[in-house]
């Protein structure tokens, strides 16, 4: 038994009354890559909001290897190792897919330190890496406005391995992608866990069949079901709630 | 290393730039020759006026003003419509050392109290009067006020996450305050009368073209000095940093920088330079009061930084020139038209000239 990188127990979280995540465990082991599923609303978004401090529990643990995420600001859970991708692509448009690789690759972040920064040899290797590890080499200096939809996600995850993060958080990555560049995620995702962790919360149910690992089922705030995509897709709840509509 | 992988530049905007450099480096050394051409005999041809000299080098400090207003909103988003203020506390700063070098030629003739707290009944100069009758000291608080004030103000407002409009609210609420502070008698600044009657700086006697000139060159060198700055940071890795924050400061954040530290560096760096321009504006214009820190003040600066084009520091000291060149024509023309135009140009350049004047020159955003 190893330790898990990520755990969850119990988590609640409440907007005006309404329990957006309610008792909500998940855990995740070293190099895992887990999909999480569910209906609009169920939470997923939410679930990420509290693991990277944006949003505070009212109630349960939320644990990153010994690190209480409940009691740290995002900054400082964003340091500790856990890279998030956001749902809308937020890439830097005023930036060049080198620039917003450099921002990410991880650096003394202060301003002086930021002010006095020289690209060393081995920082500019890195970024050479993952411009390869992602596709994105031969638009290196092209700004990030200029970039195609499935380019800009690819981006942000490369921004997210600049990091070198324990913990990858990644919220639907393909929506709107062509059946190409959702493979090509697909893909890129696998190729990346294993080194690491990776939650991907996704619709795209051919995706998380391509990604082929486990996958939890959110609905209404808390854990509908578990295991592996055959497992969820016959499982009577879940078919009523998520996948026979 | 990070020459080779700069992005190279396409070659119309590096033509476009090469020009736009000859152009400045021009125009710097025509502004440097005004004091020389100004002893010229006054039929020759060439000969400039002692107005022409003090309105551009009162010019010069407010283009210092509008470099700081865009390294902090055209780079990193944070509009401050009191940046009046900082100006106006490093202009009192330097005013308090030149009452101060007043002494016993005041009217009550008073050695060291200043003529306003001889008729205030004042018995003996305020604790917070010590050491400005020596220059460095007047100088490093011109510096050091508007900075601890930058850092106050944006500690409380950037750790609260307050951006945007209320942001730039409470810069107007914090510049109206200091003005009425400043209109008090018991404030010991003189009230509404502020400073003025000065005599001398640094040995030299005020109102003469010896001072002119050099309180004129002075002001060209520390405008060539702040841009140097503000170049300094804007092409560094803060500055992207900066337009990162600008355009999207959560995902900075998720990022791992301390977006409030960012901001309050930049924000701090901007409030002391708009000092150093209201230290060098002062002694040009020879007098100081609460009227500096009206909130109009604050915001026609930032129209000058709209209308040059925000995010490109040359856009700001460009905006500088030809708006107050505009005003100055404007208001010894039609002086009640002058508050309108200001407003119509600002309405315009929203509307018709989002990247301001230098947009029309440059293709590519910072
Ligand atoms: N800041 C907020 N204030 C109030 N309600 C919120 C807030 N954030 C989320 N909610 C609500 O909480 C519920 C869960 O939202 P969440 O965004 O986590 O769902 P999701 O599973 O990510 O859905 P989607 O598939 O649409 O992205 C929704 O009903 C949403 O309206
Ligand atoms: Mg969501």
């Amino acid at each position: 038994m190893t330790a898990p990188v990520l755990y969850l127990d119990g988590v609640s979280v409440v907007f005006d009354g309404f329990r957006a995540l309610n008792s909500l465990s998940l855990i995740v082991e070293p190099g895992e890559l887990r999909a999480v599923i569910g209906p609009n609303g169920a939470g997923k978004t939410t679930m990420m909001d509290v693991i990277t401090g944006k949003t505070r529990p009212i109630a349960g643990e939320v644990r990153f290897r010994d690190h209480d995420l409940t009691r740290l600001d995002e900054a400082a859970i964003a340091t500790l190792g856990i890279g998030r991708k956001f749902q809308k692509p937020t890439v830097f448009d005023a930036l060049t897919v080198f620039e917003n690789l450099e921002l990410a690759l991880k650096a003394p972040r202060g301003p002086v330190a930021c002010l006095r920064w020289a690209l060393s040899g081995e920082a500019a290797r890195r970024i050479e890496a993952v411009l390869d590890e992602t596709g994105l080499a031969s638009r290196s200096q092209d700004r990030a406005a200029i970039l195609s939809h499935g380019q800009r996600q690819w981006l942000e995850i490369g921004m997210l391995l600049m990091q070198d993060p324990e913990l990858l958080l990644v919220d639907e990555p393909v929506a709107g992608m062509t059946d190409q560049e959702t493979e090509h995620t697909a893909a890129l995702l696998r190729r990346i866990a294993g080194g690491r962790s990776v939650v991907v919360v996704e619709h795209d149910l051919e995706f998380v069949r391509a990604l082929g690992r486990r996958v939890t089922v959110l609905h209404e705030g808390s854990v509908l079901s578990e295991g592996s995509i055959d497992h969820v897709q016959n499982d009577p709840r879940v078919v009523e709630v998520y996948l026979g509509r | 290393m990070s020459a080779t992988l700069a992005s190279p530049a396409p070659p119309r905007a590096a033509a476009a730039r090469n020009v736009l450099r000859w152009v400045l480096i021009g125009a710097v050394l025509l502004l440097a020759l005004l004091p020389v051409l100004n002893r010229l005999p006054l039929d020759s041809a060439l000969h400039v006026s002692d107005f022409v000299v003090s309105v551009t080098g009162k010019w010069i400090t407010y283009a210092v003003l509008a470099l700081a207003i865009d390294l902090a909103w055209g780079y990193a988003g944070i509009l401050s419509l009191g940046h009046g203020a900082f100006f106006a506390l490093g202009g009192y700063a330097i005013g308090m050392h030149l009452m101060r070098l007043i002494g016993p030629r005041g009217v009550y003739g008073h050695p060291t109290l200043p003529d306003f707290m001889v008729f205030l009944g004042y018995r003996e100069l305020p604790w917070y009067w010590w050491g400005f009758d020596h220059f460095p000291f007047a100088l490093l608080m011109a510096l050091a006020v508007p900075g601890v004030l930058a850092a106050v103000v944006g500690f409380l407002a950037f750790r609260s996450r307050i951006t945007g409009v209320y942001f730039s609210i409470i810069t107007q609420a914090l510049t109206y305050a200091l003005m009425l502070a400043f209109f008090r008698n018991d404030m010991g600044f003189g009230g509404n009368n502020g400073f003025t009657d000065f005599k001398e700086l640094l040995g030299m006697p005020l109102n003469t073209p010896n001072a002119r000139a050099m309180l004129f060159y002075a002001s060209l060198a520390s405008l060539l000095g702040a841009y140097w700055l503000c170049t300094r940071v804007t092409r560094s890795k803060l500055g992207r940093v900066l337009v990162a924050v600008r355009d999207a400061e959560s995902r900075v954040r998720f990022l791992g920088y301390d977006t409030t530290r960012i901001k309050l560096f930049v924000f701090v760096l901007s409030a002391v330079l708009a000092g150093l321009a209201g230290a060098l504006y002062v002694p040009q214009v020879g007098i100081i009061n609460p009227g500096e820190f009206s909130p109009g003040n604050s915001i026609e600066a930032v129209v000058w930084v709209a209308v040059g084009g925000r995010g490109t520091l040359v856009g700001a000291v460009l905006g500088a020139f030809s708006v107050n060149a505009l005003k100055t024509w404007l208001t010894s023309v039609a002086p009640d038209l002058w508050l309108f135009a200001l407003g119509g140009l600002f309405v315009a350049v929203t509307l018709f000239l989002p990247r301001g004047l230098i947009g029309l020159l440059r293709r590519r955003e910072p």
